[in-house]
């Protein structure tokens, strides 16, 4: 467990919520991307998805480094990325609901991947204009990966969606799961609000615009229900989240400051 | 009877018999994606080279393939990707009557000049 004094500051210091905000949603994402490796449907598209697996990791871990560096700072007490991304409980990750959903199918995960990497897109972009030093060195590098990871999810999307009846009609149902947990990450949650400043209403509409573009590209009707989940970026989470963490977490539990 | 035992070296597919010819006639039946040859420019100023293959739906997908498996370790800045159906081999059993009789004739190459001192790289 995170030491007790780290934990409390951490509740009360909204810019280490923040960016711990941020390297949940990339970890966790990237998790569950590595969870196909040696299991994509070719060998060329398993290595593609390994490959954007880790460069969300090298997101995480960035975010992470930084976050442990002002924590140290502020506190004088010695954190590392690995206390962070390892000893925190379920209740402490931050990362929108989105993430942590289990894969499904080969749709399912690169539909999540399209509608999640095309947030970070848009947010990344507003952190380049508006954050200053590391979070903006972050971005800078960030956005390049994930512009990668926008275009292959989203001609997935359209491949598939546009593709036999079979894939079309597991687009569908892939869309219809995961919609509802689309809107947790445009709408943003107190620690997010005012800090940075970034203009929520634009990524939601530069968002919306480029989700509507590829959806209609890829044949699939936009959905209409506006009900959202929500709960992930305050610590609330499905039950999948701690099975993750329990596979995840397990070897730095299990033998604490084990290194390899 | 007769069998006809044809040896192929890597990368040698013989003319008849070129990578994606057969998934090409056989359209309905193809579960697999095509076969696709891809060559990496490692430099600005160089030559594409030949990397290796991969499969993939289209030239799209073909071309992030290889992106996603040829230049992982900042190989490249250019990739060229074309269908190994269209790349058309020179049949490994002509190769006596294709390449041998260069063999002997060494006067086809540059090599019986004096060349003053002064000149480098050649």
């Amino acid at each position: 467990m995170l030491q007790q004094s780290i934990k409390s500051f951490i509740q009360q210091d909204q810019q280490i919520q923040y960016l711990l905000h941020l390297a949940d949603n990339a970890l966790i994402l990237s998790h569950r991307n590595s969870q196909w490796c040696g299991h994509g449907p070719i060998l060329e598209q398993d290595i593609a998805l390994t490959n954007i697996a880790l460069d969300q990791l090298g997101q995480a871990r960035n975010l992470y480094q930084y976050a442990a560096l002002l924590i140290t700072e502020k506190t004088g007490i010695s954190t590392t990325e690995d206390q962070l991304a390892y000893l925190r409980d379920v209740g402490e990750f931050k990362n929108c609901l989105l993430a942590e959903l289990p894969n499904g199918d080969w749709g399912q995960t690169v539909l999540r991947n399209f509608l999640m990497g095309s947030y970070q897109f848009f947010l990344y972009q507003e952190l380049q204009q508006l954050a200053s030093g590391q979070l903006k060195a972050i971005a800078d590098k960030s956005i390049k990966e994930i512009t990668y990871h926008v275009r292959w999810s989203a001609d997935w999307v359209v491949r598939l969606g546009d593709g036999t009846t079979e894939s079309h009609a597991r687009m569908v149902q892939a869309l219809e799961l995961l919609w509802s947990y689309t809107g947790e990450m445009l709408e943003p949650c107190d620690y997010e609000q005012g800090l940075i400043g970034t203009q929520s209403s634009y990524i939601k509409a530069a968002w919306e615009a480029k989700i509507a573009a590829v959806l209609a590209e890829g044949n699939l009707v936009h959905p209409t229900n506006d009900w959202m989940q929500s709960g992930g970026k305050k610590g609330l989470h499905t039950e999948h989240l701690g099975y993750l963490l329990a596979e995840m977490q397990f070897l730095q539990r299990a033998y604490p400051g084990l290194e390899w | 009877m007769k069998l006809l035992i044809q040896k192929y070296l890597y990368g040698d597919y013989g003319d008849g018999h070129a990578g994606g010819l057969e998934q090409a006639t056989n359209q309905d039946q193809q579960k697999e994606w095509p076969l696709w040859e891809v060559f990496i420019r490692s430099k600005q100023g160089l030559d594409h080279k030949h990397a290796g293959s991969l499969h993939a739906a289209d030239a799209t997908m073909a071309l992030e393939n290889a992106r996603d498996v040829y230049t992982r370790r900042n190989e490249g800045m250019s990739i060229w990707v074309v269908e190994s159906k269209h790349i058309h081999a020179s049949d490994p059993d002509a190769a006596a009557e294709f390449f041998e009789p260069a063999n002997d004739k060494i006067y086809r190459h540059p090599s019986f000049y004096d060349l003053p001192d002064s000149l480098k790289h050649m």
